[in-house]
């Protein structure tokens, strides 16, 4: 098929990490995060999601053309 | 540690009571169906013939087959079922995995895909068909059919249940738009749809559970505080009515050592060999070696390496994965044996209005002596009848004599206490407990997204034996591939509305479904002795086969009938003709099962195939049976990326994982 897979998988769990760490920034320091064991889950996660994001999405643009099916 | 016998829990009875979403949750929850349905939109331009379609025209690449393999299987209700059972029995609940799963996809790659994909077959029923004949296909494939309509119908009623407890949807809005957004994506982009939102269903579960894993791990003291606690939760597993029984101190924490010292001494009342044989070989086999759900992923591979990697490349996560579903129970256990966590496993709460008559039943009827059996039986169904909650009923004898001398309050908080425990709350209790708003909508879309993933995976399966298998095979042969297309694409729509309405059934008739469930398990334990025995021996006629599955059939159903588990009564769980041997746990009675009907299967296939004559030649085999297909060459591949050596590779690391837990 010709549709990269790591092209949507990027870009959604890039903007999902994007959304908890703004998320996580504008509500640091609020009780909620009492839940968490007092981490700032949403910042730290929001991160790692942006970094799984990118590793998706890297290589997928950087592979221009797919080679041809053999 | 000694424990106060009637803890106040306060709001942690607030098991089944709802949660509010906050914008940042729904945004979540939003953008994930936004990129489903994305995503079905940019293959619809892929979707030319009934073959891309239904099958993707074998042309995705093996990562992605073999993640979607593996997705497949991670519904919904395996994560709610495995993270109850990590509670219920501990560690064992692995062996699920590492006894009966990756043993058969290393099977499957080595052995049996080069016939699936070599023989061209677009379905395991037909490749039933090109071994056999009709009868075979046409009893496996309307079998199947039906089955993965059911299941589709159990787990759209499961989610709807659950976006109705917990965030107070409505049952019948989430439901239809739930099968509307699966609808569209499978609609558009067909199995490649499918199995690209199984991809990323991965990734969410695995990233939305990881943080509830890592907080619930932090927050009890890592494994060794694990481990001593749940020492103390195997030696008085009744604290927290996990079991009437008593188990020395490994019993949650080894996989091994509680087995082999026999079914009485280990939560879930297994022997040996009824794990080794009865799931281990018969029905992890039966189930990832034949169930076409999960081989229809490796049969959209693009070429046979990618097609035999496929179940390779799977392994690897089915092996860790139980970190993610199985580790939550058994810190949910943990966490309810410490004190001062105010923690519980989640219970039904008995609802207020209910007490005055569950009270009065509990003084109506004291029982004596602690050990009086028949009393505490009586008082069980009593307190049943009066609350329509069941009771843990090794603390109903205490519950009995403290009534005399409690007040109603401390009376109340006993008798929630003495509530057996819901244990497919145990993942949704522990989301709950760790996720401030953010990480909340991450992990229920994560859990969302098993559920919608589950209905397409079902329905993709369903749509494809349907149209080859039943549609093309017995009432529109010979006809345009456009119009098999159509129909590929109306069976989609048909199957959605059959699950929808599945569900509907599964939620006004509970019983019905069990018992269609059952049928279902006795159809499916025999059906590995048939492939075996196509598959590597010539000699197997298709009468053979196809009485022989019957006659297995049978079997399950006779030995289901004449025995039962330890607690159950006789009726839909077992006994209905008779009683000759009692279980130590369902689960045992299962297995065993499983084992005699592929035992009768085997032999019934065996011996009829010997005493019918062959209507197929060598040549029309060729292909289909392993003595009579010329050796696979493998070319341009490594020696150490060959299938069968990356499968031996998996094997010695599963072996090593069963050694560090022995």
């Amino acid at each position: 098929m010709g549709l990269d897979l790591r092209k949507p998988i990027g870009i959604f769990f890039g903007i999902l990490g994007i959304i908890l760490v703004v998320h996580g920034f504008l509500t640091r320091g609020d009780p909620m995060y009492a839940k968490s064991l007092d981490i700032n889950i949403n910042l730290i996660w929001g991160g790692v999601l942006i970094v799984f994001g990118l590793l998706m999405l890297i290589p997928a643009l950087m592979c221009k053309e797919a080679p041809p099916e053999k | 540690m000694t424990r106060n016998p009637f803890p106040d829990f306060g709001q942690l009875l607030a098991s089944t009571s709802s949660i509010s979403l906050q914008g940042v949750d729904i945004a979540i929850l939003l953008i994930y169906v936004l990129v489903v349905v994305a995503i079905g939109f940019a293959l619809k331009r892929y979707m030319k013939s009934s073959s891309d379609f239904l099958t993707s025209g074998r042309s995705i690449p093996a990562w992605i087959t073999g993640l979607a393999f593996m997705s497949a299987n991670l519904g919904a209700l395996e994560l709610v079922g495995m993270a109850a059972s990590g509670a219920k029995y501990g560690i064992a609940t692995c062996h699920f995995y590492w006894v009966g799963a990756i043993p058969a996809m290393v099977f499957l790659a080595v052995f049996m895909m080069p016939f699936y994909y070599g023989s061209k077959a677009r379905s395991v029923p037909e490749y039933l068909k090109l071994r056999f004949d009709e009868r075979v296909r046409g009893l496996n494939s309307i079998t199947f059919a039906v089955m993965t309509v059911f299941a589709s119908g159990i787990s759209m009623n499961a989610l709807a249940k659950l976006l109705n407890q917990l965030l107070g949807w409505d049952y019948h809005w989430s439901l239809w738009i739930c099968s509307a957004v699966v609808l569209i994506y499978v609609l558009k982009g067909g199995l490649t749809s499918a199995i690209y939102t199984e991809v990323l269903q991965f990734f969410m579960i695995v990233l939305g559970f990881a943080p509830v894993v890592y907080l619930g791990l932090k927050d009890v003291g890592g494994w060794s505080a694990i481990k001593t606690n749940l020492a103390e939760v195997a030696v008085n597993p009744a604290a927290q009515n996990l079991n009437e029984k008593v188990f020395t101190q490994d019993a949650w924490t080894s996989a091994w050592q509680p087995l082999l010292t026999g079914s009485t001494h280990n939560p879930m009342g297994v022997d040996i060999f009824a794990m080794v044989f009865g799931l281990g070989f018969v029905l992890s086999f039966g189930y990832w070696c034949t169930n076409f759900l999960v081989v229809q992923r490796a049969m959209a591979a693009k070429n046979m390496t990618s097609a035999r990697n496929t179940p390779l490349i799977a392994a690897v996560p089915k092996m860790i994965i139980p970190v993610l579903v199985i580790l939550p129970g058994m810190i949910a256990a943990v966490l309810g044996n410490m004190q001062g966590k105010n923690y519980r496993l989640p219970q039904a709460e008995i609802s207020a209005d209910k007490y005055p008559a569950i009270i009065q039943a509990l003084k109506a009827t004291p029982v004596k002596a602690e050990g009086d059996v028949a009393a505490v039986k009586e008082l069980s169904k009593k307190l049943g009848d009066a609350s329509g909650v069941t009771f843990f009923e090794p603390k109903l004898a205490a519950l009995s004599t403290s009534a005399a001398t409690l007040d109603d309050a401390a009376l109340k908080v006993a008798v929630q206490d003495a509530v057996s425990n819901d244990y497919d709350g145990v993942i949704l209790s522990l989301v709950k407990r760790y996720c401030p708003t953010g990480l909340l909508g991450l992990a229920l879309t994560a859990l969302l997204a098993s559920f919608m993933s589950g209905m397409a995976g079902n329905v993709t399966a369903f749509n494809t034996v349907w149209t080859y298998d039943l549609y093309q095979a017995y009432f529109a042969k010979n006809k345009s591939d456009d119009h098999y297309a159509w129909m590929g694409r109306a069976a989609t729509v048909v199957g959605i509305l059959l699950s929808i309405a599945c569900a509907y059934f599964a939620r006004n008739f509970n019983n019905a479904m069990d018992i269609c469930q059952l049928v279902f398990g006795f159809v499916n334990a025999p059906l590995f002795a048939t492939f075996l025995l196509g598959m590597f021996w010539k000699r197997t006629t298709a009468t053979g086969a196809f009485l022989g599955l019957l006659g297995g059939t049978a079997t399950s159903a006779i030995f289901h009938g004449l025995t039962i588990a330890v607690g159950n009564n006789p009726g839909v769980k077992g006994a209905y003709f008779g009683l000759m041997q009692t279980f130590p746990s369902e689960m045992a009675q299962n297995f065993w099962l499983a084992t005699f009907a592929f035992g009768v299967c085997f032999l019934l296939t065996a011996v009829i195939s010997l005493s019918t004559g062959r209507t197929k030649t060598d040549a029309e085999l060729k292909g289909l049976v392993y003595s009579l297909t010329p050796k696979l060459v493998v070319e341009n591949q490594p020696f150490y990326l060959k299938p069968s050596v990356l499968g031996c590779v998996l094997l010695g690391i599963c072996v090593i994982l069963n050694i560090v837990f022995w």
